[in-house]
């Protein structure tokens, strides 16, 4: 594709802290290259905001190769901007034209308030991790990855699962707030495994448990997390999720002799 | 783990919605097929045998209360779960994403419902309650509701309003149908899809087939 500058109208939203209301304010960036990514392109911005005194846009990055899932950015009403599949740090700036104006929102979520700008504080899905997104192992040698035979249905799926980076995109998009394709990513990459199994209900049901005291809403399945995930799980984990919560929840005892 | 804790989990929650979507969905397939009868061409006889064997038996009158039920724990708990996930974003977008993530009749399920239960409000005060009160409640003399859907759907504004409720019903079911059995836990994507086919299916025929009665009778075919 044919290399290209551009002038945009970046309309940002600015918030100085989670306690103050915040409001858009409007940014001229010029001479932009079609190369750039979305995030550099805020870096030109930025470092032309420090130059001048003022105080640069924050927003959250770190990877920045589409596998840390920080940079969370609502570009044009979609997470992660216009492409399919794509992080904002590899969406590039040919995703537009010269004279177009961006409208960049934080992820809008209760669960993941506003820290600065468009930085907002995604600790809800580490704790859900820590309440079961994890299997226990005995520490000693290495064991041979190829010990246990697994069916390759399975450990595709797992892994497909397991692309999660935990961006919150999905969350961003749903119109419940629903956590559920996070989740249900995270317990399916374990309950599909044989290493999963021995943890497989109270996984479920914790994990489930954080994410509702958390404040996420509950799914309906209306399939926005999936058309928006940068790492295009899909919304048949969610299903998964649901049965195993279900036999997890049935076949609990609560009697303990 | 207590019933109350599982039922009230957001997944919880959700399975009672679909468990008793399942079960309003199972209802409807008996209420067509009974009331399909008026397009026998005998003036209403079998329609009404139909629904005498219907309203004369303690059985079906035992279902009703479990019917009722059904109906209830949906739209509470429908309605419920509409205004928490809405309580989850206090600040919304300046862009939405709208149609580019997901159908619209799947973000308004709260919306269609709603359409829904005026609907049933206006529909059973035409026809359930009037023939139960005649009944003493009991099992007493039913009113002829082969000729009582006559007079009814005589009048113009009636038979838009039950055709509005079929069109609310069908695209509450097209998302509804294959979302109760995701909820349920199927997650095999060979039977996903053909699911989600029979629910277009299912949800377009019946519904058609309800909103062809109150326009048969208005245009004088039965
Ligand atoms: C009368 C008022 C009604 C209200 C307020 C209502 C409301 C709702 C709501 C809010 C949902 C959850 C949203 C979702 O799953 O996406 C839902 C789901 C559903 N509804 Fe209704 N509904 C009503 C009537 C009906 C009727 C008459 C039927 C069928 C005959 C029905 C069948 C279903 C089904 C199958 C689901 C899917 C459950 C699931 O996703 O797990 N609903 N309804
Ligand atoms: S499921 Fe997709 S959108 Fe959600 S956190 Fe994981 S990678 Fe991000
Ligand atoms: S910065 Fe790591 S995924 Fe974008």
């Amino acid at each position: 594709m044919e290399h290209y500058t551009m002038n945009l109208n970046l309309k940002v939203w600015k918030q100085k802290n989670a306690a103050s209301k915040g409001k858009f304010e409007t940014f001229e960036v010029k001479d932009i290259s079609s190369e750039m990514s979305f995030l550099e392109m805020f870096d030109v911005l930025n470092e032309r905001l420090i130059n001048e005194g003022k105080e640069p846009v924050a927003f959250d990055h770190d990877c920045r190769e589409g596998i840390c899932g920080m940079c969370s950015m609502y570009i044009n009403g979609r997470p992660h901007g216009p492409w399919h599949g794509t992080t904002t740090c590899q969406l590039h700036m040919r995703a537009f034209k010269d004279g177009d104006t961006i409208v960049v929102e934080p992820w809008r979520a209760n669960a993941f308030p506003v820290i600065k700008d468009l930085m907002v504080d995604r600790t809800a899905f580490d704790r859900i991790i820590q309440a079961g997104g994890y299997i226990s192992v005995n520490t000693g040698n290495a064991v041979d990855g190829n010990a246990i035979p697994i069916e390759k249905e399975h450990a595709d799926k797992s892994f497909a699962a397991a692309a999660c980076i935990g961006c919150g995109a999905c969350v961003a998009a749903c119109k419940n707030s629903s956590a559920m394709l996070f989740v249900s990513a995270k317990v399916s990459h374990l309950a599909l495994l044989p290493q999963g199994d021995p943890e497989r209900k109270t996984r479920v049901l914790n994990m489930v448990t954080q994410m509702d005291k958390e404040g996420f809403g509950a799914c309906t399945n209306t399939g926005a997390c999936e058309a928006v995930c940068p790492k295009e799980i899909s919304i048949a984990n969610i299903a998964r999720l649901n049965g195993e919560y279900t036999m997890a929840a049935l076949s609990a005892d609560n009697s303990h002799d | 783990m207590k019933w109350s804790e599982i039922f009230t989990s957001s997944v919880g929650k959700k399975l009672v919605m679909g468990l008793t979507g399942l079960f309003l969905i199972s209802f409807l397939v008996v209420h067509v097929g009974i009331n399909a009868c008026i397009w026998a061409n005998d003036d209403g006889a079998m329609f009404n045998r139909a629904a005498h064997f219907m309203g004369s038996s303690y059985v079906i009158r035992i279902l009703e209360i479990g019917l009722m039920a059904g109906f209830l724990i949906h739209i509470i708990q429908g309605l419920v779960l509409e205004f928490q996930n809405r309580s989850k974003r206090t600040v919304g977008y300046q862009v939405n994403l709208g149609n580019r993530g997901s159908k619209w009749y799947s973000r308004s399920m709260g919306l269609l419902g709603t359409l829904i239960l005026l609907f049933l409000i206006i529909h059973l005060s035409q026809f359930w309650y009037p023939n139960r009160s005649h009944q003493g409640w009991l099992l007493g003399e039913e009113l002829n509701l082969f000729d009582r859907m006559k007079t009814t759907f005589s009048e113009l504004w009636v038979v838009i309003i039950y055709v509005l409720g079929c069109f609310s019903l069908c695209w509450h079911l097209v998302h509804g149908f294959q979302s109760a059995f995701r909820t349920l836990g199927v997650s095999n994507n060979r039977y996903l899809s053909m699911i989600n086919n029979i629910g277009i299916g299912f949800s377009v025929i019946v519904s058609l087939v309800f909103a062809m009665m109150p326009v048969s009778m208005y245009l004088g075919w039965v």
